[in-house]
């Protein structure tokens, strides 16, 4: 079962094994026969590490959907949470809590596993509704890293993006670091450690620190991993919101939107049209007929944050007035909306007067007119012709380096640097002659199905000389993505 | 792997004592049954070292036990925040039983955060000095445990005046961003303005009171919510947009109090035939206008609900009045107001069509509201680019336009093809006979 995991360079499945390690502790802990109540974002993500048959090996006898009211009759002996530290789950567990007829018999014991981290906000909460006592084993799963496939991993943190770019909040960051102090405690040390970007200075700075603080975590496992990698999303906002074109990303995009394949046809253009620079700076008709034509929303958001960073930021007129024909069509309450992507630089002000987009666009080579689609020998073949800069820059790590693009490196947001960590003598890592180096690619913010498969792309090709295995905090798409920028505009249940 | 019953029993009686270290299974001290009075005989030798009064004793079970009645402090902190994945994956780092034995009343500031990042116990009430607090939390943020920095922060919240605090983490950005976090998740919404405030912060602050307005389901005291956002310190757009929101509610209120009473006085015939499937209120400025041009488009300008007065206060510029009233118009299959509306006057009196928004956008919203082909060919012959003509007026059999456009391409070949398109016998056809024979046409071909 596990052998997509064990089919790349590196082997996930010893991560996989201790994850279901793990989760075999706790169940073991609630001993007899239990019932799981999930927190529904959850079942996706446990979904890659363990199937419901090791759960009934454990004893769960029956599983529900976490929601107010009283809880299933089930006979069972324990009743287990699983659930993000969320403080309006906290209120629903609440309910069902309170909802419990304490006179049944036999009494049922309650517990939570909070994932991935235990949280103190929450458990006072739940104290001050005056039902903390009533949790007999209250803990946590680490699941920081998890591995979808045998060259990715995931922290599937919807959130992170918002988190971190809109919120300056660090906590996924954190996530990230002890999870690659997790995979470095069953693959070895990384000797070297690249970033460029805030969040991604921000977490190396945190994997430092956690390795000096466990001095005893020097192990003596010998290093799989070269070089690590850590991106920050922002550093192309472009990517995640062009319309992917590889079969993978293709599915990921359409699946549930219904366009006709004339309107698709129409929408890849424009957005071609603006990823090669022509007409950025002034208000498209397309857009504004689909705004016309009530088109969905985040169809809307995509087009014109995609103008806007191919832009380098929109003039005032033209961000006024794109602004104005959404709020009006759309709903004024969208302003939260409009703010957020702002912040995120997604939808913004031109400020410095001028485009860099064009200089960077040239320098690194990504609007490829010559692709061959069929017989891909670059890149950009994945979104037919555009090649993604995340991925560029990841290339030319490898070769030649990156002190050959530092002037365009300064163009993009945040600082880019190296660490080396040091290994323990005798575990130098010495590479046979004609064999791969591998680096740990982690895009913080989020990875797109094109982005894995440009990476791949690169890993098959001969004389490539690196194989990548990717990690994120999520798979995205540009739909999913702008959607977790979105404001909740309905209020919340309780 | 599963223990066997009887090993469960011992297991959970041998364990009973066991205090606060690394392994995970030493988390009983959360098994209330047995371990209760166990545990209250160890906090005895936890709070040795405590000889501050205001420690308030919290029971397992949470209630505040005593006279005092605040909000409980983080001494729930001991119920151990313990870091299962690092004891995992990184075995080494177990430390001896013992450990816990070792109390001490003079741990740093640095060493307590360390404590408490392990989850062990750590009263933080006898940092009563502004420099430890925050040397505290200095330390507490450089150790990056998001519940590490949130508990020190509801101690520093609890013991330091507003103004101190505020002053003190603008100069700290990530213990800054933390609160906000915080305030934002548990809701304190007053104290997180002030803050906001403090920070002059101030369309944040205006957007953050703004989005409260979705919480407010009763309309008049939304309205009256809205009102009171205007004078917030938005940017200068926003807060054209928000006084719009504002203007435009009051609006629909009136317009829903007078239609809700003309549908039920059944006077009104637009109303009798199409009864409105929802209210208005709430609706997004154009969704309104349609509403406006559907059910009072012959108004003057005078009232609140005619589409001319919707237009003029809210700037709605030309391209987007007429498509919504050609959709609203065509929806009623009311085609003469359409040709009205793409017919202007010039001063001479002499009308001219012309469509803000292109006539094959006309085309396709008449043909989607299933115009009879005489209407839709008065437009599709009216469409400036040839092809597209074309491709419309066969798609949607206008064989007049068709042939037309053919006569003028001098197109014989396609013009012929066309013949089989059109009724035998036809006037069309007879049309396209008489064109053939036109001995006056240069065919191209």
């Amino acid at each position: 079962m596990a052998a997509h995991l064990s089919s790349g360079r590196v082997n996930l499945t010893a991560l996989r094994e201790a994850g279901r390690r793990e989760l075999r502790q706790f169940l073991d802990k609630c001993a007899g026969s239990k019932a799981i109540v999930w927190d529904e974002y959850l079942t996706g993500p446990f979904g890659l590490i363990a199937q419901y048959s090791l759960l009934k090996e454990h004893e769960v006898e029956k599983m529900v959907t976490l929601k107010p009211g009283r809880l299933p009759q089930a006979d069972v002996k324990n009743v287990i949470f699983f659930v993000r530290p969320k403080l309006e789950l906290m209120d629903i567990i609440t309910d069902n809590v309170l909802r419990e007829d304490r006179g049944r018999s036999p009494q049922r014991d309650f517990h939570i596993l909070f994932v991935p981290r235990r949280s103190l906000l929450c458990e006072q909460w739940l104290k001050e509704q005056g039902v903390l006592g009533s949790f007999i084993h209250r803990e946590q799963y680490s699941l920081d890293l998890i591995p979808v496939d045998g060259d990715l991993l995931s922290m599937e943190s919807e959130s992170a993006f918002k988190e971190c770019y809109l919120e300056s909040d660090q906590t996924s960051l954190y996530h990230a670091a002890k999870g690659l102090m997790t995979l470095q405690a069953l693959y070895g040390t990384i000797p070297q450690i690249f970033g460029k970007g805030e969040c991604a200075r921000h977490v190396a700075n945190m994997m430092i620190r956690m390795k000096r603080e466990f001095p005893g975590s020097q192990n003596s496992i010998f290093p799989v991993f070269d070089t690590l990698l850590l991106l920050d999303r922002n550093v192309d906002l472009l990517t995640p919101l062009a319309t992917q074109l590889t079969y993978e990303g293709l599915i990921d995009e359409i699946y549930g939107i219904q366009n006709t394949s004339e309107d698709f046809f129409d929408n890849l253009t424009v957005e071609q049209e603006f990823m090669s620079g022509i007409d950025t700076d002034k208000a498209n008709n397309y857009i504004e007929d689909c705004i016309a034509q009530k088109h969905p929303l985040i169809k809307i958001l995509r087009l014109v944050c995609l103008q806007s960073v191919c832009n380098s930021g929109l003039k005032q007129k033209v961000l006024d007035h794109y602004k104005r024909e959404i709020l009006q069509t759309y709903g004024y309450e969208h302003i939260l909306t409009l703010n957020n992507l702002e912040k995120a630089g997604l939808l913004k002000l031109q400020t410095s007067g001028r485009n860099n987009y064009p200089t960077i666009r040239k320098t690194l080579r990504l609007w490829m007119d010559d692709v061959n689609e069929q017989n891909p020998n670059d890149i950009s073949y994945v979104y037919s012709g555009y090649a993604p800069l995340s991925v560029r820059l990841a290339q030319l790590l490898a070769r030649p380096g990156w002190r050959s693009i530092e002037e365009v490196l300064k163009m993009l947001p945040g600082p880019h640097f190296e660490e080396r960590q040091q290994l323990p003598t005798g575990l130098q890592k010495k590479r046979q002659h004609g064999e791969n180096r591998v680096t740990l690619v982690f895009f913080l913010g989020g990875v797109t199905y094109a982005e894995i498969a440009a990476l791949r792309f690169l890993s098959q090709m001969e004389d490539g000389g690196t194989e990548y295995v990717i990690a994120t905090t999520k798979l995205i798409n540009g739909t999913s993505w702008i959607k977790s920028l979105m404001e909740k505009l309905e209020p919340a249940p309780f | 792997m599963s223990r066997a019953r009887a090993d469960e029993e011992e297991y959970w009686h041998s364990s009973k004592f066991r205090a606060f270290t690394f392994d995970d299974e030493d988390d009983e001290l959360s098994q209330l049954k047995e371990s209760k009075r166990a545990v209250n005989s160890l906090r005895d030798i936890v709070d040795d070292d405590d000889d501050d009064d205001d420690l308030e004793r919290v029971s397992w079970s949470g209630e505040p036990v005593g006279r005092r009645n605040r909000l409980p402090s983080f001494q729930s902190l001991s119920n151990a925040l313990s870091d299962t994945g690092v004891k995992n994956y990184a075995p080494e780092l177990r430390r001896p039983k013992a450990e816990y034995k070792d109390y001490s009343s003079d741990w740093s500031p640095k060493d307590t955060v360390k404590r408490m990042q392990r989850g062990k116990v750590c009263s933080l009430e006898r940092f009563r000095s502004l420099q430890d607090k925050l040397v505290l939390l200095d330390e507490a943020v450089a150790g990056h445990d998001g519940n590490v920095i949130t508990a020190v922060l509801i101690f520093l919240k609890r013991t330091l005046r507003r103004e101190i605090l505020f002053r003190e983490l603008e100069v700290r950005q990530v213990a800054l961003c933390h609160l906000i976090h915080f305030l934002k998740e548990t809701g304190e919404q007053k104290l997180l303005l002030d803050l906001l405030r403090f920070l002059d912060r101030t369309e944040e602050v205006a957007l953050s009171q703004y989005r409260e307005h979705l919480n407010i389901q009763d309309v008049e005291k939304r309205r009256e919510f809205l009102k009171g956002c205007i004078g917030l310190p938005f940017s200068a757009e926003d807060t054209s947009h928000i006084q719009d929101h504002y203007t435009l509610l009051e609006r629909q209120i009136i317009i829903e109090a007078n239609d809700r009473h003309l549908e039920t006085a059944g006077q009104s015939e637009i109303f009798r035939k199409y009864p409105r499937k929802a209210s208005i209120l709430n609706m997004p400025l154009v969704t309104t206008l349609f509403y406006s041009c559907f059910y009072h488009y012959t108004e003057a300008e005078g009232t609140f609900s005619s589409p001319t007065n919707l237009k003029k206060t809210f700037k709605i510029p030309d391209k987007q009045y007429v498509l919504t009233a050609l959709a609203a118009r065509a929806k009623l299959r009311a085609w003469d107001d359409v040709d009205a509306l793409l017919t202007t006057k010039n001063w001479l009196g002499y009308t001219k069509k012309k469509a803000p928004i292109g006539f094959h956008r006309v085309v396709e919203i008449l043909q989607r509201n299933n115009a009879p082909v005489q209407v839709l060919q008065e437009y599709v012959r009216l469409v400036e680019d040839v092809e597209t003509r074309l491709n419309l007026a066969t798609k949607y059999k206008c064989h007049d336009v068709v042939i037309e456009t053919y006569r003028d391409l001098k197109d014989r070949i396609q013009l012929t093809a066309y013949k089989c398109k059109v009724e035998r016998g036809s006037a069309e056809e007879q049309n396209i006979n008489s064109i053939l024979n036109n001995t006056q046409i240069r065919w191209k071909n």
